[in-house]
């Protein structure tokens, strides 16, 4: 990440006010200074309500999403280059390469200036390293008590490649089932930072844009059937979600699916299943047995990869349910969540 | 993960199995009472019932914490947090057990009663002193294990005259469960309800020991063996259940050797005795009323006392009609006897407590009880995993 630059000018207070969301020159100075300042570019400078950008030919891919975290700066990353990566991987996972996005902030009044150049900074890094402009935003100022420190919702618009289709229905029996890496670093890395949770780990957040790996798997094998990125949820949720979709069931194999020693102890620790738990750099792929271990190699050469590992096969099931064969030798369903994933007491 | 992984290994796991299956005879049927939710969390997580032969059966006992908390309890709580506005914290099982009307503490905290969900009693008083001029409560439930940190606490809070913080104490205890159910007419008389030895508790044993089981070894004569929570430790626990079954014996032995002695944590015990009495009665869902079973807080720490600081109204509280959450923690039903499981009743719509905790029978048996019905896991090829 960047140095912090210079302080901003003495005038400006150090937290947000109202008159920052009130269309007058407070706003206008923000923008100018903090939004334009680090996330320059062409687009953002006409000062236009909206963007008008060119597409290359193709079938346009648009997703948005919004990011609300607690903490908000966490080990590994932040919200602002979460809110990146979050959707340029919502796009990259329909096999689109992003392009362009938007950002709108909501902002509670009161929020430390500091800390939202810190954030304003961070997205732009993010967008840089993955190739993508953010082009047009939005910012809106909330009383105190009406917002969390900062929400940030991204919309990303990509094209998708001549001859990639991927959809959660696509899956077969037969189908190998391939994540990208460790599963569960996001979720612990946050938990550890919880205010009533602290506990030292050596943790971070796997945070990062996976457009890269996709562009390297789908030009080895454009015939891959599913990308998912595993956020909210896990693994888990992500898995029922491609079952249901696609009426098949899934049966993982426990012992290869990849976990850091450190994430492992710390789901012991908290009575958390890591098959639940939250990833914001992994993606899982279904493609043909066949081409499954072409997709391993080639993602295994990408540093995103490199953990890569085939977790089991999709099978014929009218229930679509997703089964695991367990280390230990016997067999388990791993279901939805009903909500959050809550400890347990004993 | 040191202490964890020895006792999860698939070699030594298939051994044991392979002994059970020699020593479980043919042509008897061994029914053994699982007491704690955490076995029965054990078994379903880890598969252990797919290693076991098919006369080896599991029986799930009321040991799950949240599942054995009467209605009423819960609606006392959801009474603190809504009409005296306190803060409530609570362990994260408990926010989605139905009370009457099924409303459970994530919908007070919806409709914007300040519930929070803390992992041990330290975060509750944490809570007590950041916030002066509130009250906190903390939502005490549990066997003998989360009693001593509840102790911890109010000794704390009386040092500190913490004076905004209580105890809405729902303690319960292990040995008079067991009794209960050994006393029952469905397993004394009626006979309905096989039960052929027990796997003991483990972090409950760890704090009152091996020595309180001996009495109903012996009185009723049924084996115990103190097991552990990790799946090795449930696999050899039921070894030497069969063969205390199998030679007539019915003494109490501890498998959890590493953690449990037989006179337990003397200064746990000693440090609860100081801050509890007995209560001379408590409900339970599914025992009734059972006497001796429970905890309260001590005249001397009065003043902690949620009971005594609030005034809890008279309630008509009401489990859902026909929800056998009661028979079905006594072992008299299987969640499958229950007309609302799976219909009305999922995880994600509770009926009763047996089905939100991940160690009540119902949650186990509703993403189990589907799976054994498949037979896709048998069309598996191995290979195709690298």
């Amino acid at each position: 990440m960047n140095a912090i630059p210079p302080a901003l000018p003495p005038h400006r207070h150090g937290s947000i006010d109202m008159t920052h969301g009130g269309g007058g020159r407070a706003m206008t100075d923000l923008i100018r200074d903090l939004f334009h300042r680090h996330l320059g570019n062409a687009h953002l400078a006409e000062g236009n309500d909206g963007a008008v950008v060119d597409l290359p030919p193709g079938r346009v891919v648009m997703s948005t999403d919004g990011h609300v975290i607690s903490p908000l700066f966490f080990p590994g990353g932040d919200i602002g280059c979460l809110a990146v990566h979050g959707t340029v991987n919502d796009v990259a996972m329909m096999g689109a390469r992003p392009l362009y996005m938007s950002a709108g902030f909501i902002i509670e009044e009161g929020f430390p200036l500091a800390d939202l150049e810190r954030i304003v900074m961070s997205m732009a890094a993010a967008a840089r390293d993955a190739g993508v402009e953010i082009v047009t935003g939005d910012t809106k100022v909330v009383e105190q008590g009406k917002g969390d420190g900062i929400f940030i919702t991204t919309t990303g618009i990509g094209v998708v490649p001549e001859g990639v289709r991927l959809s959660g229905d696509r899956a077969r029996p037969g189908n190998a089932i391939i994540v990208s890496g460790t599963i569960g670093d996001h979720g612990v890395a946050i938990l550890s930072k919880r205010e009533n949770l602290e506990f030292e780990t050596a943790i971070s957040s796997d945070t990062a844009a996976l457009n890269g790996l996709v562009d390297v798997m789908l030009a080895a094998v454009p015939g891959i059937k599913v990308l998912r990125d595993p956020t909210r949820g896990g693994l888990a949720a992500t898995l029922n979600e491609i079952a249901k979709q696609s009426q098949v069931g899934m049966v993982l194999e426990e012992r290869a699916i990849p976990m850091k020693r450190d994430v492992a102890a710390a789901c012991e620790l908290l009575g958390l299943d890591p098959l639940y738990v939250a990833n914001e750099g992994k993606l899982l792929a279904i493609c043909d047995a066949a081409d499954a271990q072409h997709v391993l190699t080639v993602m295994r050469t990408h540093a995103l990869g490199r953990d890569a590992a085939i977790i089991g096969t999709v099978v014929e099931d009218t229930h679509a349910m997703v089964q695991m064969r367990t280390n230990f030798g016997g067999a388990r369903v791993v279901d939805y969540l009903a909500g959050e994933q809550l400890p347990r007491i004993c | 993960m040191k202490y964890i992984d020895e006792f999860r290994q698939r070699d030594l796991a298939e051994m044991v199995a392979g002994a059970i299956a020699r020593e479980a005879q043919t042509g008897r049927d061994y029914h053994l009472m699982e007491f704690c939710g955490g076995h029965t969390h054990a078994i379903f997580r880890y598969g252990v019932q797919d290693l076991m032969p098919a006369n080896v059966h599991f029986v799930h006992g009321p040991g799950c914490p949240v599942c054995v908390l009467p209605v009423r309890r819960l609606d006392d709580a959801v009474e603190l947090a809504e009409r005296y506005q306190v803060i409530l914290c609570t362990y994260g099982d408990m926010m989605r057990v139905p009370g009457t009307k099924q409303r459970s503490l994530i919908r007070a905290k919806a409709d914007g009663a300040d519930i929070r969900m803390v992992y041990s009693t330290q975060d509750a008083l944490r809570i007590a002193r950041q916030n002066p001029d509130r009250q906190v409560v903390f939502f005490a439930i549990g066997f003998e294990t989360t009693t001593p940190p509840t102790a911890v606490a109010l000794v704390q809070a009386r040092r500190e005259g913490l004076s905004n913080f209580s105890v809405f104490c729902n303690h319960v205890l292990t040995p008079a469960a067991i009794q209960n159910i050994l006393q029952s007419p469905e397993v004394r008389d009626l006979g309905t309800v096989r039960i052929d030895g027990f796997l003991g508790p483990s972090h409950v044993s760890s704090v009152i020991g091996s020595e309180p089981y001996e009495f109903f070894a012996e009185e009723f004569q049924k084996p115990v063996v103190i097991a552990g929570f990790e799946p090795l430790d449930v696999m050899q626990s039921t070894l030497m259940l069969i063969r205390q079954v199998n030679e007539g014996r019915h003494e109490v032995e501890n498998e959890y050797t590493r953690v449990v002695s037989r006179e337990g944590n003397t200064k746990a015990q000693a440090l609860v005795g100081d801050v509890f009495e007995l209560r001379e009665s408590f409900e339970w869902r599914g025992l009734g009323s059972v006497p001796y079973s429970a905890l309260r807080i001590r005249a001397d720490f009065a003043e902690f006392d949620a009971e005594k600081r609030f005034q809890l109204s008279e309630k008509a509280s009401r489990e859902v009609k026909s929800c056998e959450c009661p028979a079905i923690l006594r072992g008299v039903k299987k969640p499958t006897d229950c007309k609302l499981f799976g219909t009305v009743c999922t995880p994600d719509n509770p009926m009763g407590s047996c089905m939100v905790s991940s160690e009540g029978a119902c949650a186990a048996y509703w993403t189990y009880g589907r799976f054994r019905n498949q037979t896709t896991a048998d069309a598996y090829q191995e290979d195709v995993v690298a």
